[in-house]
């Protein structure tokens, strides 16, 4: 059985535990930044930060509002990056993760580019590099152990489990508290559904969720293509003997 | 034979150039073999594809297009007037494919894993089908091309057997089919980001646009080559084969220009043309420069002048690396972040073209490229 995460943003006060629990359980190095004027930091998710709290600040009627939204892999029911992938570095776990086999990848950076999320990110420093990203902790998983950042979060901002009850959990939440949450759970559909969703008070759209993401599964995209090969091969072959035959009959010359 | 006579030597103030800039390359490749891809380059989380997939890869492969396409003329449709154009067609198409692979290796993050796709099978993957067609199509031009090394270093015998029919034209079959698969893949490798590519060059159609770009520019390149040949090597140019090109050429230019219009307007994009944005100015510029005015040139009466051929086709070949360009930067350039190559990834794009011409001169000067012409 898969598992799922609901995250619900108006539960998150923004303490960052998730943060430093992350970085700590996956042995990420810190990296060094500096002040940009915003409390986000760092500014992005990085090959040493799987996830990471986006501070974004609105005004309402003269006063700020702050949202915190965690950002993370989503782990697609049916992900781009594991379609994209040449040698099945990436992949769809049955207990939910998108996982990544150190020793398969060649860093083609295909899933980089097809990621609707922008979320594989690369160890450019490296001279023998891989691709990181969030684990879903599927390891800790392994043993029956809850990932990292929702083990510490203090808010319970996250609520894990199966995905059926998850997704029902979202849909509960949504009707038993009418005008709490904008008519929308981001990653029920997006990318054709998502093992992460949200819940969010403000419109994702201003919390820089892309909502240019097709609803539909990515993958099918290519393999509307790749599943074409053994026709297009069948085709070729069959009209260029023929042709070749029928143009170069009785002709001499080789 | 009178070969050695005929042909020019490899030794000149030009091949010196080229291997002053393949040793530039050769140890700036070490040095991004030794510190890595954040060291030698700018390519980034936001552009994870830069100049080396844009050049060496996307725009190599099209290039080398002319191979399948004379092949294709000269054994399968029987067009003996190409005969003489087949060899250089599949040399340039040889060399093509390997520095190709070359460029590959030294681009992907761990270039001692090269190898895996060949053994770790991912079928949903366009990037494994390309890698598989790259090293099929390879073998199949080596094959093609091997005749001729066999002669000269003596296993005529052999040389003999290869170009047998029953072993030539599967190879030359073969040869085709694979490059439609992977010319057209590399269109299909966009197909996953609907979201991330610019409306005008996104659509579902993208794996046949780059099949049918790929055919007018293996032929613009075909043509290309003749023509400096013949200034090369003081040889009159061979107008007749020139105009049969500057043909394929325009003809399949006209049935891009039709497929590409005629898409935009059934999805409904017309309209972005117009937006007067970086985007729309990029497509008029590759509509307008790289489609329409070489199909206005080759098609009329100034297609009897050879140097308004060789403008017209450096104009088609100036298009299509612009397409690749604009497909591969337009889908990464809306999340932040900002790309230009550095110097030391210019210097190994220079490098392996270098790499290239030096191999194709190579060729010329010891193997009976060009003789074909002059029977």
């Amino acid at each position: 059985m898969a598992k799922s995460v609901l995250v619900d943003l108006t539960r998150c006060i923004g303490c960052r535990g998730c943060q430093a629990a992350c970085k700590e359980w996956n042995e990420r190095k810190a990296r060094e930044t500096t002040l940009t004027g915003v409390y986000t930091n760092p500014p992005a998710l990085s090959s040493d930060c799987y996830t990471r709290i986006n501070f974004v600040e609105q005004n309402s009627s003269g006063a700020p509002v702050w949202s915190f939204v965690k950002n993370q892999c989503m782990h697609c029911k049916e992900p781009a990056c594991a379609s994209a992938c040449p040698v099945g570095a990436l992949f769809k776990t049955e207990a939910g993760p998108v996982a990544y086999d150190f020793d398969k990848c060649i860093g083609c950076r295909y899933c980089m580019m097809a990621c609707p999320f922008q979320i594989p990110k690369y160890e450019w420093e490296s001279a023998s590099p891989w691709v990181q990203k969030c684990t879903f902790c599927s390891e800790r998983m392994k043993d029956d152990l809850v990932p990292a950042c929702i083990k510490t979060c203090p808010t319970g901002t996250m609520f894990y489990g199966e995905t059926k009850e998850v997704e029902a959990e979202a849909k509960k939440r949504m009707a038993s508290a009418p005008g709490r949450y904008v008519n929308h759970v981001y990653g029920l559909e997006e990318a054709g559904g998502t093992s992460w969703i949200y819940l969010s008070k403000v419109p994702f759209e201003e919390l820089g969720f892309n909502m240019n993401v097709p609803k539909a599964a990515l993958p099918d995209l290519t393999y509307a293509s790749l599943s074409k090969i053994p026709a297009s091969v069948a085709g070729f072959v069959a009209a260029l003997s023929a042709i070749a035959y029928f143009r170069n009959r009785g002709s001499k010359e080789d | 034979m009178t070969q050695e006579k005929r042909n020019p030597s490899l030794f000149s103030g030009g091949t010196l150039l080229l291997l002053l800039l393949m040793a530039l390359g050769g140890v700036v490749t070490l040095y991004r073999m030794a510190k890595g891809l954040g060291a030698a380059t700018n390519l980034s989380d936001e552009y994870p594809w830069g100049l080396w997939v844009a050049v060496d890869v996307l725009t190599g492969v099209a290039l080398a297009a002319g191979g399948f396409a004379i092949a294709a003329a000269v054994y399968i449709f029987n067009m003996k007037k190409y005969k003489p154009v087949a060899k250089p067609a599949i040399l340039t198409a040889f060399i093509g494919y390997l520095i190709v692979i070359v460029g590959l290796v030294i681009d992907i993050g761990k270039p001692a894993s090269f190898w895996h796709p060949l053994v770790m099978w991912q079928g949903h993957s366009v990037m494994f089908e390309v890698v598989w067609c790259i090293t099929l199509y390879t073998t199949v031009l080596a094959l093609e091309f091997a005749p001729d090394l066999l002669d000269r270093i003596g296993m005529a015998g052999l040389a003999k057997v290869l170009r047998q029919k029953v072993i030539l034209y599967p190879l030359v079959i073969a040869g085709i089919t694979l490059s439609y698969l992977h010319q057209s893949s590399l269109g299909a490798f966009f197909l996953i980001t609907p979201h991330k590519l610019h409306g005008l060059w996104y659509t579902p159609l993208l794996p046949q646009l780059f099949y049918l770009s790929a055919i007018a520019v293996g032929l613009a390149m075909v043509s290309f080559e003749s023509i400096m040949s013949s200034r090369a090597f003081n040889r009159a140019y061979e107008t007749d084969i020139l105009k049969g090109l500057a043909k394929g050429t325009w003809i399949t230019l006209v049935i891009y220009l039709v497929v590409r219009l005629v898409d935009l307007l059934a999805q409904g994009k017309v309209g972005l043309i117009f937006t007067g944005g970086t985007a729309s100015l990029l497509f008029l510029l590759e509509m307008v420069g790289g489609v329409i005015l070489p199909i206005f040139l080759l098609a009329t009466r100034s297609a009897e002048n050879v140097s308004s051929i060789l403008w017209a086709q450096v104009l088609v070949i100036a298009g299509v690396i612009l397409n690749r360009f604009n497909v591969n930067f337009l889908t990464q350039s809306g999340h932040g972040g900002s790309y230009f190559p550095s110097a030391m990834e210019m210097a190994i794009t220079v490098g392996i073209i270098a790499l290239g011409l030096f191999l194709y001169r190579a060729a010329v000067a010891y193997l009976p490229i060009f003789s074909q012409a002059e029977e």
